[in-house]
């Protein structure tokens, strides 16, 4: 109740900056219009030209709420107008590219941590990997992968993959370090084997950072996605719907997918959430 | 079977030498065994290359690439003044300012921080780079959209960790400053300000990397004929790879260069902070 109010109001400030802002915005196009059908426009009507564009130059937020609705429930989900299709589409890659970054990522660290030759020669590289934009040569992967035979859903989700591994690694390197030297030595003198002293002090120790970093993975792999869909040739998901758009000038469009995007996103961070709290409350962990 | 043992016996020996010299474990060892790891990487990519005959459309040899970069370094240098220098670097100081220019003024009020910090997070997480088609068809072609993606992209995390610096400062501080009369401002610029750099800076390293994705990125959706989103995708249009790693290693450095930077900066302004004494 105490945040609920502030976020509220912020929330509605928003909007109505919103609103403001496409009056302001798409009013040049409105007074055009009707200056060329030599009509003047009272107030009343130049806002309300404003708020129902067919291509505004920012639609309102009903527009935008309006294509959300129609999007998602306004055709079956098997049609190619209908957002679900599309956000299907990326979902699926998404994961696929979340499951194979999560694993590389923990199996790394897995290594990392055991082998003190992998700690120095591939730790500064995974770090050093991450200053090459891979979202902006995304495309580039997409046609090159393309140009060897290889196109759907592999390409993307190896973008998404590349995103996903570095928070993986990171927290997991960090999550299987935090045992101290008091719980390993508790463990040397009960003669833990090297495997026992993993699976139940340093997997255990690390879920709490693990699941810390999958938030910010999954996310991550979702841009990855939208962002391997843009040179797909328009054809399917949630980026080449943003794509289409921009082409097409069909701002509503492009708003609506953006929007999808975004409920996607908060989503998959929900659903982590979620299964963090239940496996942190079955290991006795819960906050 | 026989065309892998090469590749073979420069891996194993490589790694042999590397777990060798990690056994030591000084700062010239570990230097020393990333830099092996980095150089075998980049031989067996340019023996897999060379043996299998891989063509240069799927995968160019680390030697091609580096001779399209030496062979290219006017159209490469061009295409970083527009897209780094342009479009990156200006969105990513305006989008810092405004970030702490906002936190400062949400830090005055509790009831604005605890309504904007949960949308700030929560805008943080989303696909932002998504704008970019809406805010080219906004700001034209050239440079400034590119910035204004990168305003929007980087704004949000620094807010987010401006606010929590600004927080950092323990009551009992915060108390000592008020039984001296110091009035907000002071007790911002003396006391608070300085206990939030370690945090600003945090920000502002993680967004050195967006804004380099937000300005290329952004090209894909319109450009003029140079930078480096733009040179990477018609590149690509014209199979000349080379080329297309030529632009990703310059990306590389760039990225790596502005971090590096800001890393230093960060050293030389928190030099008291735990972390940088170690």
């Amino acid at each position: 109740m105490r945040t609920a109010l502030p976020v509220l109001t912020v929330l509605l400030a928003i909007i109505l900056v919103w609103y403001v802002a496409a009056v302001a915005m798409n009013a040049t196009w409105a007074r055009d219009q009707a200056a060329r059908a030599d009509v003047t426009l009272s107030n009343a009507e130049l806002v309300r030209q404003t708020l129902t564009q067919d291509r505004p130059v920012l639609p309102a937020p009903h527009q935008v709420a309006l294509g959300l609705w129609e999007g998602l429930f306004g055709q079956k989900i098997t049609s190619k107008r209908s957002l679900v299709w599309h956000g299907g589409i990326t979902l699926s890659a998404t994961m696929a590219g979340f499951a194979i970054g999560t694993l590389a990522g923990i199996l790394l660290a897995v290594g990392i941590v055991h082998s003190r030759a992998m700690d120095q020669s591939v730790m500064p590289w995974a770090v050093a990997s991450q200053s090459v934009p891979i979202l902006a040569i995304a495309p580039m992967v997409i046609v090159v992968f393309a140009s060897a035979g290889v196109t759907g859903l592999l390409p993307k989700a190896i973008i998404a993959a590349w995103l996903s591994f570095f928070p993986v690694l990171v927290g997991m390197v960090k999550g299987l370090r935090t045992p101290d030297q008091m719980q390993l030595d508790l463990m040397r003198s009960w003669n833990a084997s090297a495997a026992q002293v993993f699976w139940r002090l340093r997997l255990p120790a690390s879920l709490p950072y693990l699941f810390a970093s999958l938030k910010v993975a999954v996310a991550a792999a979702l841009v990855g996605t939208i962002v391997g869909e843009l040179p797909a040739g328009a054809t399917a998901g949630l980026g080449a719907r943003l794509l289409s758009g921009s082409y097409y000038g069909q701002t509503v469009q492009i708003w609506a997918a953006l929007f999808a995007a975004a409920i996607l996103a908060a989503l998959l961070v929900m659903v982590i959430g979620l299964i963090e709290r239940l496996v942190l409350q079955r290991m006795g962990l819960a906050r | 079977m026989l065309t892998a043992a090469p590749i073979l016996i420069v891996w194993l020996g490589a790694w042999g030498l590397n777990t060798w010299l990690a056994r030591f474990d000084t700062r010239l060892t570990r230097l020393l065994v990333a830099l092996i790891f980095g150089a075998t990487i980049l031989i067996l990519w340019e023996m897999i290359v060379r043996i299998y005959d891989v063509p240069s459309v799927i995968l160019p040899a680390p030697s091609q690439i580096g001779a399209s970069f030496v062979e290219n370094r006017a159209i490469l240098w061009t295409d970083f003044v527009q897209t780094i220098l342009r479009g990156a670097l200006t969105g990513w100081i305006i989008g810092a300012l405004a970030a702490i220019a906002t936190a400062i003024a949400i830090d005055r009020s509790p009831f604005l921080r605890r309504g904007l910090l949960p949308i700030g997070n929560f805008v943080a997480a989303l696909p932002i780079v998504g704008i970019a088609p809406i805010l080219v068809m906004w700001f034209g072609f050239d440079w400034q959209s590119k910035a204004a993606v990168v305003v929007v992209m980087v704004f949000f995390p620094i807010l987010v960790n401006m606010v929590a610096g600004l927080a950092a400062t323990d009551p009992m501080q915060r108390d000592l400053m008020r039984t001296w009369a110091a009035p907000y401002w002071q007790s911002l610029w003396k006391l608070r300000m300085p206990a939030a750099m370690p945090f600003l800076f945090n920000g502002l390293k993680i967004t050195t990397t967006l804004a380099l994705i937000g300005a290329i990125v952004a090209e894909f959706f319109g450009s003029p004929t140079k930078g480096m989103g733009f040179r990477i995708s018609t590149a690509v249009g014209r199979l000349d790879l080379p080329l297309v790693w030529a632009e990703i290693l310059a990306a590389a450095i760039a990225g790596s260069l502005f971090y590096g930077l800001v890393a230093l900066i960060e050293k030389k302004v928190t030099f008291w902070h735990p972390s940088q004494r170690a």
